[in-house]
């Protein structure tokens, strides 16, 4: 196996007074699908954010492509080539979907071979293109925020709980957009509750509890192993399916 | 049952028009209310000057409130200092006009008379701008994130900024004088036939003329160039911008430099309408900058402008109406505002 991609190794956070991450160890691989469960509270968006820069790390590094990015600046860590999507997916509400994808682009105008490849993967873009993005669904809003994410190419994916309160149809759109992207070998963390879409797309699991990593390895192992899935996830039979 | 009576049927509509008219556009609504209360109360040709004259101030205004609302808009910085840059820019402007381009100014020529007020204004906005940077770089950045203490620290800063000023220039009123093709006024007699004539002082035409094209380039700034968006975005949602690469501090120290600028130039335009300045008539004007931005929404543009239009107008209005009131319409006005819409008349909805 080759190198990966983001290392998080002993990675401490507080936010507030409030110990969050108990010194998190988590290896994310190169051009592969991880993703990262756990229970309300576990401290996975927080992980998100830590790797991100807008949460301090007071012990512990985290390394992207063989650098510590550790103490580095949000802005300077979204520009060696990680992209983020929040929970509340951080559309600018008044700002047009066009708008929004074009502060996206951070190398100068976009790329229209991938604009139309966007286009083909979340329709609504194209039709709502001059329209504030406010004005769009949850399930439209969730789409710009990882188109936005995808507009430029980037090492690195963080997608925190994409399917959070939307439909079933929707999340099919969704979970056809990250199966693009995994045959595009774009390297994503993705944070879920939602096991069956987790199931679906992944290839290596973290899961945490507490503010640690408690269990990593393949999705294959842990989608076959209903005891495993009981005493991680808590995961009653026929739950999340 | 509207269809039986189609006179209810229409009031119905006409109503509901006018409750959407006045969610949606809550600005033009106040704006033509005021301008048709203000004709009812005067004669056409009084009611065609003051608009006039009230529109020149209020673009002035908005020239001075605008880097404020954004600043605060962007970074929720409260800089109380904003008013000694007018002050520095009035000083500057004056001291351009009675000196290095004095001769440009005494010639009654129009062509002479402007190419002096430009360079004069050029020079307000770049010395109020750059001192806006030191600002910016040695008092506002340490106390980002904090009122209490951003309330203290411009208030001190203002403080020795106003006895700065009047360490260089003197603490005594200083009279900048018009250019002189600006002197006086157009008059048109027999403007409306029957009623009278028109008296139109000449520099408010050159101000609201100037106003309304900085009004015009800055809403372009905003909503066209992708240096627009990106302060539109940083006003929204701060982190959500250094997330995708952005320096929202490089950003925000721009957006300060060009307030403080466009400060400077209000400020410069103020001294040659009122043609006395003093170090404090920045902590005068602040009153009606800090009304105007919480008229408009803070951190919104558009609202700024119409709020210092709306703050322009009734200053002239209730001034001949009822000259004892003046001091108090503005504040009146933000009040009943408040009380209206307490979120302003344009606002930025933040996440």
């Amino acid at each position: 196996m080759s190198e990966p991609i983001l290392t998080l190794t002993g990675v401490h956070a507080d936010i507030d007074q409030y110990h969050i991450l108990h010194g998190i160890e988590l290896q994310v691989p190169r051009g592969e699908l991880t993703v990262l469960l756990g229970r309300n509270g576990a401290g996975k968006s927080t992980t998100l954010r830590t790797i991100m820069g807008l949460t301090k790390v007071p012990r512990g590094s985290v390394t992207f492509n063989g650098k510590d990015i550790t103490s580095w600046s949000t802005s300077r860590i979204a520009r060696a080539g990680i992209a983020f999507v929040p929970e509340n997916m951080g559309i600018f509400g008044q700002l047009t979907v066009r708008e929004n994808l074009v502060l996206a682009g951070t190398h100068g105008p976009l790329d229209q071979a991938r604009l139309d490849w966007l286009f083909d993967l979340f329709p609504p873009l194209k039709k709502f293109w001059d329209r504030p993005a406010g004005n769009l669904s949850g399930g439209q809003k969730q789409m710009l925020a990882i188109a936005r994410a995808m507009v430029e190419p980037r090492d690195l994916l963080l997608v925190d709980e994409p399917t959070k309160g939307l439909a079933p149809a929707i999340i099919d759109d969704l979970a056809t957009a990250f199966e693009e992207l995994k045959a595009r070998e774009v390297s994503i963390l993705l944070v879920e509750q939602n096991f069956s879409f987790s199931r679906r797309l992944g290839q290596t699991v973290a899961v945490m509890n507490d503010g640690q990593v408690v269990h990593s390895g393949t999705m294959a192992e842990l989608a076959q192993d209903s005891a495993l899935q009981q005493d991680l996830l808590g995961l009653g039979l026929g739950a999340h399916q | 049952m509207s269809q039986a009576n189609p006179s209810v049927g229409q009031w119905a509509l006409w109503r509901d028009r006018l409750l959407k008219l006045q969610s949606d556009k809550p600005h033009l609504v106040l704006l033509g209310l005021m301008l048709f209360l203000a004709f009812l109360a005067m004669d056409p040709a009084t009611w065609f000057v003051l608009t006039i004259s009230g529109m020149a101030m209020g673009t002035m205004l908005f020239l001075m409130a605008s880097g404020m609302t954004l600043t605060f808009g962007l970074m929720s910085v409260l800089n109380l200092a904003h008013g000694a840059f007018i002050s520095l820019g009035a000083f500057v402007g004056a001291v351009m006009l009675t000196g290095a381009l004095g001769v440009y100014t005494v010639s009654p020529s129009l062509g002479w008379n402007l190419l002096a007020i430009l360079p004069a204004l050029f020079a307000a906005m770049a010395v109020a701008g750059v001192v806006g940077w030191l600002f910016e770089v040695i008092v506002i950045k340490p106390v980002y994130g904090d009122h209490l203490k951003q309330i203290l620290v411009t208030v001190g800063g203002s403080i020795v900024l106003i006895q700065l000023i009047e360490v260089t220039w003197g603490a005594n009123e200083i009279p900048v004088p018009r250019p002189g093709a600006l002197r006086g006024a157009f008059v048109i007699e027999d403007w409306v036939p029957l009623i009278g004539g028109l008296v139109m002082e000449k520099f408010r035409m050159v101000a609201l003329i100037l106003g309304l094209t900085v009004y015009g380039l800055m809403l372009w700034v905003i909503d066209r160039t992708r240096l627009g968006i990106l302060v539109r975005a940083g006003v929204e949602n701060r982190e959500m911008v250094e997330i995708q690469g952005y320096r929202i501090g490089l950003l925000f120290l721009g957006v300060f430099i060009a307030g403080s600028a466009l400060a400077g130039l209000g400020g410069a335009m103020w001294g040659m309408y009122r043609e006395i300045i003093t170090a404090h008539m920045g902590e005068e004007l602040m009153i009606s900058v800090i009304v105007i931005i919480i008229l408009g929404g803070l951190g919104s543009i558009r609202g700024c402008f119409y709020g210092a239009l709306l703050v322009g107008l009734i200053n002239l209005y209730i001034g001949y109406i009822e000259p004892r009131l003046a001091a108090v319409a503005t504040v009146g006005l933000m009040v009943g505002v408040l009380m209206w819409r307490p979120q302003g008349l344009i606002p930025v909805i933040k996440v």
